[in-house]
């Protein structure tokens, strides 16, 4: 290929580019990225950015010298594509042409639908998705600073840790019944919200958003959270509105065959948290996995699939951690698909433990709180447990 | 081929073991362990565990 176009600047897309150079492209490379940012690692800004002020060099990614001559156009939002034209409009009212073109534009934050603020008045709002975002949030974060957590995933509980270790008064608000109930389940979550709850950390759970207020929030039952910043952390939006008007299936991410390509067209692949893919070591359904080992996976494949050089089966083994305090989480496989079936494993959940997490009697994801030196059993207890395909 | 690893940022995690074993390995206790000198051999397979390192601690010089 004479020109490959990668839209998306982050994990994915760097990534990607690497990928296509181990694979043998030689042609061009452009590189699209909306963020005037290098590549860099986000799961820091929950936790060492936000703590205190870090230098870019410090979280921006390794990169291979092999892209150093891409073209890459950072600060640069995409705008649109033509895939039969094969095309790429960008804000800058620049068209680039490809010959193959990888989709990488990862996730935005999803904002909190709710009515009653006034510009300028209530409290000072927040997401936690770039550099910048969590540059304006560090500066709101003084001890005794009352903030508002809404939403109890990964990034509502991190920052909530992070923010609590700072000396801020923190109360996160969700509508589950736990904290990151659906990856991990009720037991594991109550374990984590107690631990959150020892260091000072109010929940209000099993309730939403009503309103903004001028003095904070109010929630679904009526009950009011005083608060000076709220973070907003509800869950992302795949930015995929730029390839609308192409016929593809844009319900959720963009959906991709077994080998990443977009809708079995030769020349367009999708990586990373945009993309929805089945992955064969549990089923032929299309998801998007939001862990932060799957651009660099998906990377890896598609940037084959797009050089027509793929034979083998995807089926990557998921992984995720979380640090919260001093605590260590870390999970393998997809927990998520056997939450109806969790067992305990190895140790107490009140002090270190294991968990798996079991489909149809099947371990099929594991999640480990402490217990590092056990993790490469768990991980090759996944691994050999995979009914490989045979086609 | 040169492997050096940032030990104030390196965490544990263990990812880089599972891309290039001959390199990298925990100890009993969980703690990283690694030959800095490996064979070029490996190249691709240390490339990769730089790669999936979430502190991106590790570093490959020539």
């Amino acid at each position: 290929m004479r020109r490959i176009v990668v839209v998306g600047a982050s994990l994915g897309g760097l990534r990607a580019a690497e990928q296509l150079r181990a694979a043998g492209h030689a042609g061009e490379l452009v590189v699209v990225g909306d963020e005037p940012h290098p590549p860099y690692n986000r799961p820091p800004l929950s936790k060492e950015v936000l703590a205190a002020e870090v230098a870019l060099d410090r979280v921006a990614f390794r990169t291979r010298a092999s892209v150093a001559d891409a073209d890459w156009r950072l600060g640069t939002a995409v705008t649109g594509a033509d895939l039969a034209a094969r095309v790429v409009r960008l804000a800058d009212g620049t068209e680039v042409s490809y010959d193959g073109l990888v989709i990488a534009t990862g996730l935005r934050p999803r904002r909190l639908d709710a009515p009653g603020q006034d510009p300028g008045a209530g409290p000072s709002r927040h997401v936690v998705r770039t550099l910048d975002d969590a540059a304006a949030l560090r500066a709101r974060l003084k001890p005794e600073v009352r903030l508002a957590v809404v939403g109890a995933g990964f990034i509502g509980c991190e920052v909530a840790a992070t923010a609590r270790t700072l000396g801020a008064d923190v109360t996160v608000v969700a509508p589950e019944s736990e904290p990151m109930l659906r990856p991990l389940g009720a037991d594991f979550g109550a374990e984590l919200r107690r631990r959150h709850q020892r260091r000072g950390v109010r929940f209000l759970l099993g309730r939403t958003v009503a309103r903004f207020t001028g003095t904070g929030l109010e929630l679904s039952d009526g009950t009011s959270v005083d608060a000076d910043v709220v973070v907003e952390a509800v869950g992302s939006v795949p930015c995929v509105e730029w390839l609308e008007g192409n016929g593809l299936d844009l319900s959720d991410g963009v959906l991709c065959d077994g080998a990443l390509r977009v809708e079995g067209r030769p020349d367009v692949v999708a990586v990373g948290d945009v993309a929805r893919f089945p992955n064969p070591r549990y089923d032929d359904v299309p998801r998007r996995v939001e862990h932060w080992s799957i651009p660099t996976d998906t990377a890896k494949h598609a940037a084959r699939s797009l050089l027509g050089e793929n034979g083998r089966p995807f089926m990557p083994l998921p992984s995720f951690w979380s640090d919260q305090y001093d605590l260590r989480l870390q999970s393998f496989g997809a927990p998520a698909l056997g939450g109806g079936d969790i067992r305990l494993l190895e140790g107490d959940l009140s002090e270190e433990a294991v968990l798996g997490y079991h489909r149809d009697g099947r371990l099929v994801g594991v999640v480990m709180l402490g217990c590092g030196g056990s993790l490469p059993r768990y991980r090759k207890l996944l691994l050999d447990d995979t009914r490989v395909p045979t086609s | 081929m040169k492997v050096i690893v940032d030990m104030d940022r390196c965490q544990d995690h263990g990812q880089c073991v599972f891309s290039a074993p001959e390199v990298f390995r925990l100890d009993g206790a969980g703690r990283l362990e690694f030959e800095s000198a490996p064979d070029d051999a490996l190249r691709e397979a240390v490339e990769e565990a730089a790669d999936v390192c979430p502190l991106q601690a590790i570093t490959v010089e020539d």
